[in-house]
């Protein structure tokens, strides 16, 4: 309810970010962050730097707190130390310009509400009070936004169809359009590849390179598996054993620095197709799997 | 349902005829005017309801209805009273013990929920010979409305969709995706208890006319028709509403043409119109091509 109160809330939302607005300082800037919940660090001495256009992956075991991550740069979770900078900003002050896609949220099918709908709602959905019922400029534009998004992540096709009844490739890139639609300069995406199969997975990947590459988004992934990512990285942070390795893939997912993480040995073997396995990781989910 | 000596009216198919006859007798102008005001309500207010999946919630709201009209008849304050204030205190109750997850309540509600049935059946035993008492608050009547009544019905369903209003955009986002409402700055937690206390009100309201037992005629079934039938939120919101008017309207004058009561009518109504909505929707999936195309999908 205070919201409707703070005009520069209002004002900054209204505004389309023209890419470059906040000057030419990191996107993202994290130093030596760390994070406590319950009272037990989950991982600290962080340094992590993105800038416009540039693909970062968050990789490590499960429970290592990647999502946590996630949640620090989002301002819901407070930094227990270190610094951290949103385009330029403490988190949670500069919200409306990250796109945020949360860990798997399947709509289920009774949902009742089409693709267009909830793009929409990440558009203007946290507005207060009944939009005007009759055509103008802004209702245009919005529908011109919305329509344009989800053209570009490839979904014209089934954006009309209640979003319950959309296979999960297709609801990951309803979603990505939802998280595109303000126009962002940093997108989170929290294991977005999670329960697709490999060819969406593939897909999905290919689809986040390219709004990262060529519309110059910064793209944070956090990802379980990194090789349907590899060839789109640009950088990998990898949390494990309280610490962490930040880089690109070819420093970072090496035995040496693995090994080092876990304090116990681990390999990382490069398959002829340049895929990347990691073995003797102490808690592998589902055995011998690829890294990340 | 009617008194006799209003002897038995005919239903002549004329419409005109047949309303101007109605409206004839101040009592059903009130009928008319009380259940306008609330079957737009209660619709508006259940098309959130059915979106966030609290039927279960609404449920108990609208069951403790009963023993705070029949404890209000006994303190002697007017049922009406008692139907506000338990209804808008539970809802209140609910958001305050409802912790994170939606399921933990479930059982504490449904304990508290039967203890406040009992307490209802008690007053009713004490209050003795009340005219027609229990089958009144459970199952509504047309008959006997003042023009109060209705003034306060008008206030409380105006402010409850002037809220609705207000809030109903971010309420849509923190009802289909909270997460992501969240991280947008929408305060998903207020707008929860805020949405609990208009759920009070419109229930209370609805109680009124269609009896607490049958509450979810006029609450939860225009809205899931409607939602059945289409998935743009403003249309079936709008065919909510327009939904329960005409179940309203109609269940009226059926209970004012035949012996039957109001709330089997309206409920007959609303129900008839939710199995349609069932029957076209089946068949229009026969016919859609995209309903072949998900398994493939699926299987690729």
């Amino acid at each position: 309810m205070s919201r409707i109160m703070d005009p520069a809330t209002e004002a900054d939302e209204r505004r389309v970010p023209a890419p470059g607005a906040d000057g030419d300082g990191p996107v993202l800037a994290l130093r030596d962050a760390a994070v406590r919940v319950g009272g037990r660090t989950l991982w600290s001495g962080v340094n992590l730097r993105v800038d416009a256009g540039e693909f970062t992956a968050v990789l490590g075991p499960n429970g290592v707190g990647k999502s946590t991550l996630v949640k620090l740069v989002l301002g819901t979770v407070p930094a227990a130390a270190g610094d951290v900078r949103v385009l330029g900003k403490p988190p949670g002050r500069a919200n409306h310009r990250i796109g945020y896609m949360p860990q798997r949220r399947a709509f289920d099918t009774s949902m009742r509400l089409r693709g267009t709908d909830v793009v929409r709602m990440g558009l203007d959905g946290d507005h207060w009070g009944v939009p005007l019922p009759f055509p103008g400029p802004r209702r245009r534009a919005a529908r011109a936004r919305v329509e344009e998004v989800i053209e570009l992540v490839g979904a014209s096709a089934y954006a009309h169809r209640p979003i319950g009844q959309c296979s999960g490739g297709e609801q990951q890139r309803l979603l990505i359009a939802q998280a595109l639609v303000r126009r962002p300069r940093l997108l989170l995406l929290d294991e977005p590849l999670d329960s697709l199969d490999l060819s969406h997975q593939g897909d999905v990947a290919a689809l986040t390179g390219r709004i990262c590459h060529r519309e110059g988004v910064a793209v944070v992934m956090v990802a379980h598996d990194v090789n349907p990512i590899l060839h789109h990285l640009d950088k990998v942070v990898y949390l494990a054993g309280g610490g962490s390795a930040t880089g690109t893939p070819e420093e970072v997912i090496t035995s040496a620095t693995l090994t080092r993480l876990y304090g116990t040995r681990v390999e990382v073997l490069r398959a002829s197709d340049g895929q990347l396995v990691v073995v003797g990781r102490p808690e592998t989910t589902g055995g011998g799997h690829a890294a990340g | 349902m009617l008194p006799a000596d209003l002897a038995s009216p005919l239903w002549s198919w004329n419409l005109v005829a047949d309303f101007q006859q109605m409206w004839s007798f101040p009592f059903m102008v009130n009928a008319f005017r009380a259940g306008t005001i609330v079957a737009v309500a209660a619709a508006a207010v259940g098309w959130f309801v059915v979106m966030r999946r609290q039927t279960f919630a609404a449920h108990t709201v609208s069951a403790v209805a009963f023993p705070g009209a029949a404890g209000a008849v006994l303190l002697g304050a007017g049922a009406v009273y008692g139907y506000f204030t338990l209804c808008i205190a539970t809802a209140l109750v609910i958001a305050a013990v409802r912790g994170r997850g939606d399921r933990e309540e479930s059982a504490l509600t449904g304990t508290a929920q039967a203890f406040l049935l009992a307490c209802g059946y008690l007053f009713i035993a004490l209050y003795k010979g009340l005219l027609e008492g229990p089958q009144t608050i459970l199952f509504g009547t047309f008959l006997g409305i003042t023009d109060g009544q209705v003034t306060l019905l008008l206030c409380v369903g105006a402010a409850v969709l002037a809220i609705l209003a207000l809030i109903g955009r971010p309420l849509l986002f923190a009802s289909a995706d909270p997460q992501v409402a969240t991280a947008h700055g929408v305060p998903v937690r207020a707008l929860s208890v805020v949405f609990l206390v208009l759920l009070g009100a419109a229930t209370a309201e609805a109680g009124q006319i269609t009896g607490t037992l049958l509450v979810f005629a006029l609450m939860v079934i225009p809205a899931a028709t409607a939602q059945t039938l289409t998935a743009r939120p403003a249309a079936s919101l709008a065919l909510a509403v327009l939904l329960g008017l005409t179940a309203t309207w109609a269940g009226l004058a059926a209970a004012y043409y035949s012996p039957y009561p109001l709330g089997f009518f309206v409920t007959s109504f609303a129900f008839a119109g939710y199995v349609i909505a069932l029957g076209t929707r089946a068949l229009r999936g026969l016919r859609t091509p995209f309903a072949v195309t998900v398994p493939t999908e699926e299987a690729a």
